[in-house]
């Protein structure tokens, strides 16, 4: 049996420029009075991808998402569904369904007839919509829930519930405000994993809306970055990560160190800077630069190396002190405080359970990496 | 608050509902009151209760009173719900302060200005008086009543389920009776005894905008009252408050049974949850 | 296109109450300005000019020429109402007061009460209120009159040997309006204290604040809104009261709601009654819109 992971890693549609976009956002912005909740944003999302939109509380994400839904009119610009522009569509009249943050669970009504209620707004015939709830409650195995009340489930089950009604009028996008938000972290792992083996069984499109990171590089196919009403980068997880394109979004996702510098010289492939901190450094880099510019270099700790001496052939090497040491369990983090007073982090792998002449407080290190082990930002 | 109920509290708590059902007792017990003084007492007797059935014009004037209260509370449920969701949802619109004002105006408004200002249009439009007018003139004053008791509930209505309710495909009419007004429906039946009270206690306005075939319950026990004091008249007031007392016992014991019924089913979960 | 249909209904949601005012609510009023504003006659309806459309434009701009405020200038010349006006805003301040010290330690025992016991104390509170108020009042005549069950039982327990003229004075009155609006002046109140937090009580006791000086600081600023509320409910309506001061009061009791209905169902005097109305209106302008606003505020502020 195939893992559902490996068909992912082939999934890339929006490297195909053949592919048309499934959810189309051109030029969207919403104003609420004078504030500016998204500006002149423009997004692809294509059919069958895990889509996450991550950013911290106020970024707009979640304005983007109700626009999407159709609890807020654009201010300006058009939404395509499928080619189609959402315009004036009320929500109750969009293929689009939405999981919330709340659940919103009708606390009047029972787990079979909330995830009815959709269907029979639409004039499903009784049998159909019978056969329908319970395919979605073995969906997720809730059968023997049908007859309760919202507030007689766990916090657990009440999100299958909400789960359950958002997908049972098979809309082409399921789109879910902040899912695991309110779930244990046990459960929100379990849960994690849940929805994705459901995304891709359904072959449904998701955007979900997250402001934790963890999150989104699990699930998501692709991630927007967002800040301030505008997309930061839209990337995979992986380019994300290694690949941030700017300083918000280096820092916004896991641990970064940044040296400023100076370009000195701009060879084939290569860019050498000096560094303020007091070494010269040489990476790899396509980017467009001229000696004299000013110039940040991002790499992320655990890409750093740590020894006592420094090694011939190391291009890219500083002195420091060892400042301070968090003993993770898996990994150690050493924060390396340079001449200049710039402190740097380098993660360490405790991949042996006795280490020969382990670093200690204040102990003189050198802290070196690879020409190709970062990037250069361009700010 | 709900610490020690101190000696202090206790006291004052007694004493204000003394206060409040001493007259309500006494009335009650002079009723059956043999002599027709009220402040002698001769023996007991419930010949009072025996002459109210032959008293035509009470009998006639309490089924005015009746309709009229059905029909001003039905139609202020209507309006005041209305009114309450437009205070609530609607925030922009040309002449929302000129409209937040005219509901709660009503609602310390003296009833001989409202009573006055009433009749004086109905007059002036050569509407005739009688059940129409009074019923007309309950509703408008008794909505205001429905909107402030549906308002408070509606505000703190959690919206998303409306949304969740959209999203999945109900249109904003079908969100509101399937969704919205079950949910609300306390608060709009609480709005509705409200409006029925008020109604049937209504002495001043009903004087003014009343007319003939229409004299209502009050307005009847008024004109009693100022020729002088009958016991007939304890024997209606007592038959009223055991109605609405019984009414008012019998609404809480459904709500009770509600909350025995839905522990009961909660209980259940908890224990099924183990599994 | 479909939102045609969902915007029809939301003008139609807003619409319909605020006719409905409009008409039955604000429209009188403007009529009961423009008949103070007319004479009065022996006929039907009782005042002239009628503006009646069938009688032409001429008709109309000649009856606009005969209002006056000559009823204004009457009024201004009889002392009754001037006195009766002032007696209503002094017997409704002082009630209200009266009403205050009565409905705080009762409120503020309900709010303190045991959990389970707080929805029977809410409903003891709220009965009275549904039985009728007419009713109410009349059972005060029983109690109050010379003969009645107050001065019987004063007598019996030897406290006096002259019955109390109670009965027929202001005094009665202010026992009438107190009674009546009792539940006004509790409920606003209950319901602030209640959402009260009471480890903020705590929170001035621990640090060092003793439980009298703690009700003044902490308690009753916050119970504030809701004793205001109280007693709006209470001084405005009062103000206008006609039944209490009809049945317990006396000729000595002036209170503006009587001479009203006095003027227009004994003396059938419709423009006079309406000036004695308008002006009644003026001076509680000022109170309900500053009743007005505080709703709107304490609105917004549970949003």
């Amino acid at each position: 049996m195939k893992s559902l992971g490996s068909t992912r890693q082939k999934f890339a549609p929006w490297q195909d420029p053949t592919q048309k976009p499934f959810i189309r956002f051109d030029n969207v912005t919403k104003r609420f009075g004078d504030f500016i909740a998204v500006n002149a944003l423009s997004l692809d999302i294509f059919h069958r991808e895990f889509f996450a939109l991550l950013g911290a509380s106020g970024c707009g994400k979640s304005t983007l998402l109700r626009m999407l839904a159709g609890f807020e009119r654009l201010s300006e610009g058009r939404i395509l569904l499928d080619g189609e522009d959402l315009a004036d569509t009320p929500p109750y009249r969009r293929p689009v369904n939405m999981m919330f943050q709340s659940y919103a669970l009708f606390p009047h009504m029972s787990v079979a007839k909330n995830i009815a209620f959709g269907l029979k707004q639409d004039g499903m015939a009784r049998s159909e919509i019978e056969d329908r709830v319970g395919q979605m409650l073995k969906l997720v195995k809730l059968e023997q829930f049908a007859r309760r009340k919202p507030h007689q489930l766990s916090g657990g089950q009440r999100q299958r519930v909400a789960l359950a009604r958002s997908l049972a009028k098979r809309p082409k996008v399921l789109l879910l405000d902040e899912p695991l938000g309110a779930l244990d972290k046990k459960l929100r792992e379990e849960t994690q994993f849940e929805l994705m083996d459901l995304q891709q069984e359904l072959g449904l499109t998701f955007v979900v809306v997250t402001h934790d990171q963890e999150e989104a590089m699990t699930m998501a196919d692709r991630i927007a970055v967002m800040s301030q009403g505008e997309i930061s980068q839209t990337a995979t997880p992986a380019e994300i990560y290694e690949a941030p394109n700017s300083r918000f979004v280096a820092s916004f996702i896991g641990d970064i160190n940044i040296f400023e510098g100076t370009v000195e010289a701009v060879l084939d492939g290569h860019v050498e800077i000096a560094a303020s901190d007091g070494f010269t450094m040489r990476v790899e880099s396509e980017l467009a630069t001229t000696p004299g510019n000013k110039i940040s270099f991002a790499i992320r700790p655990e890409k750093l190396k740590l020894s006592r001496k420094k090694a011939e052939n190391d291009v890219n090497a500083v002195k420091g002190e060892l400042w301070d040491i968090a003993y993770l369990g898996g990994m150690t983090v050493f924060h390396v405080r340079l001449a200049s007073g710039h402190i740097i982090k380098a993660s360490l792998l405790n991949d042996v359970r006795a280490v020969e002449d382990p670093f200690g407080y204040e102990d003189e290190v050198w802290v070196s990496f690879a020409p190709d082990a970062g990037v250069l930002l361009k700010d | 608050m709900n610490q020690n109920w101190s000696r202090f509290n206790i006291a004052s708590v007694v004493l204000g509902f003394a206060f409040l059902y001493l007259p309500i007792i006494i009335l009650i017990i002079y009723s059956f009151n043999e002599s027709r003084l009220v402040t002698v007492w001769a023996g007991f007797s419930t010949k009072w209760y025996a002459e109210l059935l032959n008293n035509q014009q009470l009998i006639d004037a309490a089924f005015v009173t009746l309709r009229v209260g059905f029909t001003s509370a039905s139609i202020a449920t209507v309006l005041g719900t209305m009114a309450a969701i437009t205070l609530v949802r609607y925030t922009r619109f040309k002449g929302r302060v000129l409209f937040s004002g005219m509901v709660f105006a009503p609602l310390v408004m003296p009833e001989v200005i409202t009573g006055l200002s009433l009749l004086l249009l109905f007059v002036a439009i050569n509407f005739d008086r009688g059940f129409w007018t009074v019923t007309i003139a309950h509703t408008t004053f008794t909505m205001c009543f429905v909107a402030v008791v549906v308002q408070s509930r509606l505000i703190s209505f959690d919206r998303s389920l409306e949304e969740a309710a959209m999203d999945l495909g109900a249109t904003p009419v079908a969100t509101f009776f399937q969704i919205t007004l079950p949910m609300i429906l306390p608060a709009v039946i609480a709005g509705w005894m409200l409006a029925f009270t008020l109604s049937l206690d209504d002495l001043v306005i009903a004087s003014f905008t009343s007319g003939p075939g229409a004299t209502t319950l009050p307005m009847r026990i008024y004109s009693q009252v100022r020729l002088g004091v009958t016991p007939e008249i304890n024997a209606v007031c007592t038959i009223l408050i055991a109605v609405v007392a019984i009414g008012v016992i019998v609404a809480s014991v459904l709500t009770k049974r509600q909350e025995i019924q839905r522990r009961r089913d909660e209980h259940a979960v908890s224990d099924e949850r183990t599994v | 296109m479909r939102n045609v249909a969902a915007a029809i209904n939301r003008r139609l949601v807003i619409l319909i109450p605020y006719l409905w005012l409009l008409v039955f609510f604000l429209a009188p009023f403007l009529i009961v300005f423009r008949i103070s504003m007319s004479i009065p006659v022996t006929a039907m309806p009782p005042y002239e000019p009628v503006f009646d459309l069938s009688s032409g434009w001429a008709a109309w701009l000649e009856g606009l020429r005969e209002l006056s405020f000559e009823n204004y200038v009457w009024l201004t010349q009889d002392a009754l109402y001037l006195n009766s006006y002032l007696s209503s805003l002094w017997i409704a301040f002082f009630s209200t007061i009266l009403t205050f010290l009565i409905g705080f330690p009762l409120a503020y025992g309900m709010a303190r009460a045991p959990l389970t016991i707080r929805p029977m104390l809410l409903l003891l509170v709220i009965l009275p209120f549904w039985t009728s108020f007419l009713i109410r009042v009349y059972a005060w005549i029983g109690i109050l009159k010379p003969e009645g069950l107050l001065n019987q039982f004063l007598f019996s327990l030897g406290v006096i040997s002259e019955p109390l003229q109670i009965l027929n004075t202001t005094t009665a009155v202010h026992i009438g309006i107190v009674y009546t609006y009792l539940p006004f002046m509790v409920l606003p109140i209950y319901a602030t204290l209640e959402k009260m937090d009471h480890s903020l009580i705590e929170a001035a006791q621990d640090l060092g604040c003793p439980p009298i000086r703690a009700f003044w600081a902490v308690t009753f600023p916050l119970a504030l809104p809701g004793v205001i509320a109280g007693c709006m409910l209470v001084f405005i309506p009062a103000i206008g009261e006609f039944v209490i001061p009809d049945l317990l009061g006396g000729s000595q009791t002036l209170m503006i709601g009587k001479t009203l209905w006095t003027e227009f169902f004994a003396n059938r005097d419709w423009p006079v009654s309406s000036a004695v109305a308008t002006i009644l209106l003026i001076i509680l302008v000022v109170p309900i819109v500053f009743f007005q606003q505080m709703q709107a505020r304490a609105q917004e502020r549970e949003r």
